[in-house]
Parts: C-alpha cells; sequence; structure tokens
C-alpha cells in the first residue's frame, strides 16, 4: 500500500492588494483603451441593450406607449403576451413566409455571390464597371427600386408581356404562392453586391500556389472550384450564411413596399412585418415586444444550426 | 462598499425624482392656460392656404396669445406621428388632421383633453355638428375630439368611356347591384376601361373605408361597423355587400392588384369611390359625374348613407394653453372659417344645414352640391376601443375572401365578427 504525502498545508493570510495593483485590475492593462472605447460602449449600451432589455421586460406587461405624467397602469402579465402570439394564425403564418423566404434567399445568396465573385475576381478588363454594376442595387434605397421590380413583375408589367400566356395567373405579387419567391428574388437581387465584396475579399487570401498545383495535378477550372475556392473562402460563406438569414429574418421593407402591407391575403406578411402592425398601428407594443423576442430566439437558433453545421467553429 | 452603492442609488433616484418633478409641469397651464400655442394642419397646398389665413387672422386680432403653425411632421401615416407625439410629450396643442379611427388610441393613452370638460364644450360641439355629432363621442359619452370636416365618399365615373360602352354617361345605371354589375360588365368588355372600378386591394387597415364601408353603410342605413359593442355586418346586409365585391373581382371587374398612380385618373378603371376633394383634382382633366354608392334594390339618393371619410381636431394634454386652444378650436370651426375652408378646399364642414349655412357657395358650385347634401347622411368608423385592430382584423378577412376568393363570404363575416367582438369589448 502507497501512501502519498498530502502537500504542506497553506494556512497563511493572502496578501492585501496594493492600491495600484487593484486599480489596475479595474481599469485593465491599458486605462486609456478603456477611455476611448467609452463611447462605443455608451452607444452599444444606449441604442442596442437597453432597449432589448426594455423590449424584453415590456413583452411581461400589459403596456402601451403613454402620454408623460398620464396615470396608467401596467400590470405585469406573465406570458399572456407570449400566449397570445402563439395563438395568433398571422404570427405562425408570418414565420412560414419567411422561412420560404430564408429557403430561397439565403441558398441563391450564398451560391450566386460565390460564383460572381469567382468570376469578376478573374475579369481582366472592366472591372472595376462589373463590380459596381452589382454593387449600385445594394446602396440603392429600396424604395427606389422597388419602383423597377413593380415595372417588371405587375400584372402588365415586362416580364408577363415577356412570358406571354404563360404569365401566371393570378399574377406574381397577389400570387400567394409566388408573392414571397418574388420578393426572396428581389431581396437576393439587392443584397448580392455586399456579399459579392465579402468573398472578394476571401479570396484574396486563397494561395495562388494551390491553383497552380491543381493545375499541375490536372484539374480542369470546376474541379479547381470545388476543391480549392470553396474550402478556401469557407470562413466567408459562413459568414454570408448568417448575415443573409440575419437580414432574411428581419425582411420589412420588400413586402410592405412592394405587396402593399403584406398582401396578397397575408402572403407576404413577415414578422417584422406584423411587429409594425401590432406595436406601431395598433398600439399594442407589448405583443410586438413577445413576437420580437421570439423572432430573437428563431434567428438565434437558426444561426447557431448554420453556424454548427458549416463548421464555423473550425474556421 | 455596500455603503457607497446605496448612497449612489439614493442619490440616483432623487436625482430621478427631481428631474421627474421638473420634467411634469407644475405650471399654471392647464385648461386654464392662456398664451402661445402650436398647431399642426394637413400637407395639402388647399389645406395650408386655409390654415395659414386662418392664423393670420388669429395673430392679427391677438397679440398675446399667438399660434404657431406648421404641417403635420412626415411620417408613415399622421396617427403614427401624432402617436408618437403623445409619447414624447411634445405634442402640439391642436392637431387639424386627427383620425377617428386613432382616437381610442390617443384617449388610452392619455393623449387627448376632454373638450366636455370646457364650460361651453358639448354645446358648442352639438350646436355646431347637430346629431352627427354623437358619433364621435366616445365609451364615456364625452368628445375627445372636435367633429370637423368630411369627405363623404360617391362613386366618380368618367362619362367619356361610359358613352364610349354605350352606356348614357347622365344616367348611369348604377343605383342596384344588378344594375352596378351589369354596367362595369359593359364597360370592361367593350374595352373601354380595363377595370370597371379599381379600389386599393391592399392590406392596410383603413382599405375597407373605401370599398367594403360606404356600401354597408348604404345599403344598412346607417349602421356602424360595430354597434353596443357587437360587429354588425354579419348579417344579410353584409352579405349582400361582399358577395357583390367578390363578383366584382371574381370577374376581373375590379383588380386585385395595386395600382401605382391613380387607376381613375389615368383612364386605367372607369369609377372610383372618392369624396368631394377629387373634384378640383380631376377637375378638366376627367369628363367626370359622381352617384351615390349603389345599394341591393336601390335607395333614392337623398336617403343614401355613405362613409364620412372624416378628419376631426384634436386637443393634447400636452398643451400647456389649453383655454386658449379652446378659443383658436371655436375660431376655426366658426361660420365664418367654415365657409373659406368650403372655399379653398371644397371639403364638408361637419356642420348641421350645411347647404343653407352657405347656399351662395352651392349655387355657385353645383358640383359641390350632391356632397353637400350627402355630408348629411354619413357614417363614422366606430369610436370603440381596439379600433385599427378591428379594422385589420376585418381587412385581413376581407382579403382572403372577397378579394381572393380562398374563403367562403359566409364563413368570412362570421370569422371576423366574432374576433372584432372581442377586441371591442377592450
Amino acid at each position: 500500500m502507497t501512501t502519498v504525502a498530502a502537500p504542506p498545508s497553506t494556512t497563511t493570510e493572502p496578501e492585501e492588494t496594493p492600491p495600484s495593483r487593484r486599480r489596475k485590475r479595474w481599469l485593465g492593462e491599458h486605462p486609456l483603451g478603456l477611455l476611448l472605447s467609452t463611447p462605443y460602449l455608451l452607444f452599444i449600451g444606449l441604442i442596442f441593450a437597453y432597449p432589448i432589455v426594455f423590449s424584453v421586460w415590456m413583452s411581461f406587461q400589459d403596456y402601451f406607449f403613454a402620454a408623460p405624467g398620464a396615470v396608467v397602469e401596467r400590470p405585469f402579465v406573465g406570458f399572456d403576451n407570449y400566449v397570445a402570439i402563439v395563438q395568433d394564425p398571422a404570427v405562425w403564418r408570418s414565420f412560414g413566409n419567411v422561412g420560404i423566404f430564408l429557403l430561397i434567399n439565403v441558398p441563391l445568396t450564398v451560391g450566386l455571390s460565390l460564383l460572381l465573385a469567382t468570376a469578376l475576381d478573374r475579369v481582366v478588363h472592366a472591372r472595376t464597371f462589373f463590380r459596381v454594376s452589382y454593387y449600385v442595387p445594394y446602396v440603392t434605397a429600396s424604395v427606389a427600386v422597388v419602383a423597377v421590380w413593380l415595372f417588371l413583375f405587375s400584372q402588365n408589367g415586362l416580364v408577363n408581356q415577356l412570358l406571354g400566356p404563360l404569365e401566371p395567373e393570378p399574377s406574381w405579387l397577389v400570387n400567394s404562392a409566388l408573392a414571397m419567391p418574388t420578393i426572396a428574388l428581389f431581396v437576393t437581387w439587392k443584397g448580392l453586391g455586399f456579399y459579392i465584396l465579402l468573398y472578394l475579399a476571401a479570396l484574396q487570401n486563397v494561395g495562388k500556389e494551390l491553383y497552380e498545383s491543381a493545375s499541375v495535378d490536372g484539374a480542369g477550372a470546376v474541379r479547381k472550384f470545388f476543391s480549392v475556392t470553396v474550402p478556401g473562402v469557407r470562413p466567408a460563406t459562413v459568414l454570408v450564411f448568417l448575415l443573409a438569414t440575419i437580414t432574411g429574418a428581419n425582411l420589412f421593407t420588400e413586402p410592405y413596399l412592394l405587396t402593399g402591407g403584406g398582401g396578397p391575403n397575408g402572403a407576404s406578411t413577415s414578422p417584422v412585418l406584423l411587429m409594425y402592425q401590432k406595436g406601431i398601428e395598433q398600439g399594442n407594443p407589448d405583443v410586438a415586444s413577445a413576437l420580437g423576442v421570439i423572432l430573437i430566439i428563431f434567428v438565434l437558433i437558426i444561426s447557431w444550426v448554420q453556424y454548427r453545421f458549416l463548421g464555423g467553429r473550425e474556421s | 462598499m455596500r455603503r457607497r452603492m446605496m448612497m449612489t442609488a439614493v442619490a440616483a433616484t432623487g436625482l430621478l425624482a427631481l428631474t421627474a418633478c421638473t420634467g411634469g409641469g407644475g405650471d399654471d397651464g392647464g385648461e386654464e392656460g392662456r398664451g402661445d400655442i402650436t398647431i399642426w394642419y394637413s400637407n395639402n397646398a388647399a389645406e395650408i392656404a386655409w390654415g395659414e389665413q386662418m392664423v393670420e387672422a388669429w395673430n392679427a386680432e391677438h397679440p398675446d396669445e399667438q399660434i404657431k403653425a406648421q404641417e403635420i411632421p412626415a411620417g408613415a401615416s399622421s396617427e403614427e406621428v401624432i402617436g408618437a407625439a403623445i409619447t414624447a410629450g411634445n405634442a402640439p396643442c391642436l392637431v387639424y388632421n386627427t383620425s377617428p379611427a386613432a382616437v381610442p388610441q390617443f384617449q388610452k393613452q392619455g393623449g387627448l383633453v376632454n373638450l366636455s370638460e370646457f364650460d361651453d364644450g358639448d354645446g358648442y360641439i352639438t350646436e355646431r355638428s347637430g346629431d352627427v355629432a354623437d358619433q364621435y363621442r366616445s365609451a364615456d359619452g364625452d368628445f375627445y375630439q372636435m367633429p370637423w370636416k368630411s369627405n363623404p365618399v360617391m362613386i366618380f365615373y368618367n362619362k367619356a368611356m361610359f358613352a364610349q360602352a354605350g352606356l348614357d354617361p347622365e344616367n348611369p345605371p348604377l343605383a342596384t347591384y344588378d344594375e352596378f354589375l351589369e354596367t362595369a360588365r359593359t364597360l370592361v368588355s367593350s374595352g373601354a376601361s380595363q377595370f370597371a372600378i379599381n379600389p386599393a386591394p391592399t392590406s392596410e387597415f383603413f382599405q375597407s373605408w373605401f370599398d367594403f364601408y360606404p356600401l354597408y353603410a348604404a345599403q344598412s342605413d346607417g349602421t356602424l361597423l360595430v354597434e353596443d359593442g357587437a360587429a354588425t355586418f354579419d348579417d344579410e346586409n353584409g352579405t349582400a355587400v361582399a358577395e357583390f365585391w367578390a363578383t366584382l373581382y371574381s370577374e376581373g371587374l375590379a383588380g386585385k392588384e395595386q395600382y401605382q398612380g391613380d387607376a381613375f385618373a389615368d383612364g386605367v378603371s372607369a369609377m372610383s369611390i372618392v369624396g368631394p376633394w377629387a373634384i378640383s383634382v380631376y377637375g378638366d382633366d376627367v369628363d367626370w359625374g359622381a352617384v351615390p354608392v349603389p345599394t341591393q334594390d336601390g335607395t333614392a339618393p337623398e336617403e343614401t348613407y355613405t362613409f364620412s371619410d372624416a378628419k376631426n381636431i384634436g386637443m393634447f394634454t400636452a398643451c400647456e394653453n389649453q383655454a386658449t386652444a379652446w378659443d383658436v378650436l371655436k375660431f376655426s370651426t366658426s361660420e365664418e372659417q367654415d365657409g373659406v375652408w368650403l372655399e379653398e378646399t371644397g371639403q364638408m364642414p361637419l356642420r348641421q344645414n350645411l347647404t343653407d349655412a352657405y347656399a351662395e357657395y352651392f349655387e355657385a358650385n353645383p358640383a359641390y352640391q350632391q356632397f353637400g347634401d350627402q355630408a348629411a347622411r354619413t357614417v363614422e368608423v366606430p369610436n370603440v376601443p381596439n379600433s385599427i385592430e378591428i379594422w385589420q382584423t376585418f381587412r385581413d378577412g376581407y382579403s382572403n375572401s372577397v378579394i381572393f376568393g380562398e374563403e367562403p363570404v359566409a364563413d368570412f363575416l362570421t370569422d371576423a365578427a366574432t374576433e372584432i367582438d372581442e377586441l371591442a369589448q377592450g
């Protein structure tokens, strides 16, 4: 039987920390850094953190906006607002709508922006012209470019005129089955420039020697794309997936403008559009807050799943 | 450490309390307050012209109680702008563009002054507007809005298109649903117009005020959407109106898609549902006529009701000089100012015996005469809790059933009525 001697016990009192070290512990190694980042921290706190915390608090009250000094009651109602949201078919439909949107928009965004970025990376002539061409829709206000799409996809629009007898009935934006896909196409087209820029930056980091090695091994353009480019830009792909999902889940302007407030028949109503209706138009910010909290959880779950399965952690 | 935190908390609480005291007023304003006031008015040219002369006239006579006026700030809708101003505590004294549908919400927010609490409040309002005023009383029986002006909606029609379709442009057959539908079919099948009529088929809560509601008011002899806390439309009148519109949509006589622009002005539709503001807008560009909205079996014009499309004046609790505001409110709705309003805008002051009071104007402007007559038979949106949510609920069901035909009309009416009954209870 082996016995192990216990380590000598340390019963001495801890030394008192000197004031200068205590201050350093509070302010960090570089107090100036804290000072310089204070405005940003304040900005984050006031513009993001406070409203989010307030919104969560509001979702548990019978809350409405009131005049300063008005005597109103805003009792705690527990999960009542959440129950109201869960029981509202319009909410389920809006999440279904945004699900359809994401299923179309996210893969298209990732696929097209990677393909176009790869092509643009190899363009020799008029490179700036092509890059600006893809970027212009992104920097143009949605309100302005929506008019172009209305011109294209209205009943008497250019697309239907080209399609002739093949035009859908009812037309694109008033067709329950086609309204959301049309919006998804619009948003994909509009945001493409931004994601192409992300991929163009990522492509600069893919070593040229890898392409040369692949060429030496006899790989063609397609093989090089899938074996060198795609793995090489994986961190950017994860980012594009996440950004497209988060942006898509916050969809508001496009259904509001393209389909006149979520029509036809609620087929293009997004959760954020519903929040606007309930919170601002109908004066129920408590219910709208509950919907917002559910939306945040929904986005976090989807983003986490994407991050997990796309290998974000490794990259 | 704990002691220091406690002291900080106490100091912060004290500071907040102090701030609350200084921000809460404590001055001698309120209902007795006199002095300068701010007002907002609508941002269309005719209303601005009226507002400017009204302010000038008042300011010339009241050097110590001046009006500072401005157009209502831009926003998605005036209701949202006013709601935000109430919450922020910077609403003006008076807003000459207050939608009756938003009044219950503003009242709940504690944003509106109870006009009935002025000594002559109730008396002045009822004397000016007569029985019509009762529609604008809140649930407690008091007035939180001054009934101001209406735009009783009627059917405008394009005489040239009717003539092109072989219809009599001076006596168009539009009185009954059968006549209206037959006329609509003729207009479209003849190629005179793409659509017979084209109200906005979009989902905003207020769109039903310009398709279903005027016809329901006419069909039901002036019944509101909600009366005595319950929906009224799930009956034979509501069914008749909804079926009428459903027929127009299903036969392609009305468009299911939002038109970018004014379909009537652009000649895309031969008819439109609009108020008298349209007279000056269409003016000489369209050779137009106007008739009351149809009913199932036809109703005499002098008995036909319609939707008022009114805008009223709200006085807001943020106002410090409410006594001045009340005087301004009465001045701006006086017989003289209402006359100028009529001249400038062509919209109808909510004043009893309107056509008699301004007989000369209506004689000189016969186009407005029938709108003046119609102004006495209008229905308003019901002044009930959750008003806007009620209209959104109705619109969603209407869109689903009547416009897109995805649910039987009877089911829509019953489902919407059940939901609205619950919402109207507050």
